[in-house]
């Protein structure tokens, strides 16, 4: 890690909060995948690293590189635009095959009902 | 726009971004981007895709910033559930659509299931219906309407 050193100690705090938040909201999104018990209420859960989770720790390799200026940040910058744009395109394909497969099996989750997935 | 270049906008953000994961403008890199920008939006045709057509940045950076505010506000309500999940009420909510234009819908999809506590379910292009999941619906919160009223009015004044 060439130029830890030269960070002053307000900006180790900085990213030490933005990577712990961003990997806290990953790790509560993967709870909630064991949690929760439909498939329809697990598509949820993944979103939280995938959207404020990842903003966080680019956010964190923003600064950090930043203020070190051992390189430009554009790479963040692209990492945030593939992950936001390809989580949702995953996620829809799960969603429609599952609705696909729920309703080849006879049990369609829209048909008629309010609550309980 | 012709028959070779069917959409200079997506050609220019293939090529920019081709040289911004490269971080370099040498003349390799720069034929290589030029390459896939002219590839790129000839299979996108191929593929019965619309060109992308933006019109109104200004309601676009709207969109951006409503997007970015409900996704922070919905990370820490699902956080929230996912810590203490009693009381959750989860169920699907249809959704009447006037939006129309693909694009706009394909954006539509995308930030719904994007934000945390929401997912796009299915479209019905009949009658333009379509069906969310709500991680927790809540008492009487109106879904449709929120929906309706924070997005599709500016995704209409962008896409259609």
């Amino acid at each position: 890690m060439n130029g830890l050193q030269t960070l002053p100690a307000w900006a180790e705090i900085l990213v030490a909060i933005l990577v712990v938040l961003g990997s806290g909201l990953a790790l509560i999104g993967s709870i909630g995948l064991v949690r929760f018990r439909s498939f329809y209420e697990r598509v949820h859960a993944p979103t939280l690293g995938s959207t404020l989770g990842t903003a966080s720790i680019l956010l964190a390799s923003i600064a950090f590189f930043s203020l070190t200026r051992t390189r430009p940040f554009v790479h963040e910058l692209l990492i945030g635009l593939f992950v936001t744009v390809t989580t949702p395109v995953t996620l829809l394909m799960l969603v429609q095959a599952t609705i696909y497969r729920d309703r080849l099996e006879g049990r369609d989750p829209l048909a008629r009902r309010e609550d309980e997935s | 726009m012709t028959r070779w270049l069917p959409s200079p906008l997506a050609s220019a953000t293939l090529i920019a971004i081709w040289l911004l994961l490269n971080q370099s403008v040498s003349p390799g890199q720069l034929l290589l981007g030029a390459l896939f920008g002219f590839v790129g939006p000839l299979l996108l045709r191929r593929l019965d895709v619309p060109p992308p057509r933006m019109r109104r940045p200004g309601a676009v950076l709207r969109l951006a910033g409503l997007v970015i505010v409900d996704i922070v506000r919905s990370n820490i309500n699902v956080a929230r559930l996912i810590l203490r999940p009693e009381g959750r009420r989860p169920g699907f909510v249809p959704i009447p659509l006037k939006l129309r234009a693909p694009l706009g819908l394909a954006t539509l999809a995308c930030v719904i299931t994007a934000a945390p506590g929401t997912a796009w379910v299915s479209y019905d292009p009949g009658d333009g219906t379509v069906v969310i999941h709500v991680l927790n619906i809540g008492e009487d919160e109106d879904w449709a309407a929120i929906i309706k009223g924070r997005y599709e009015g500016l995704l209409m004044e962008i896409f259609e």
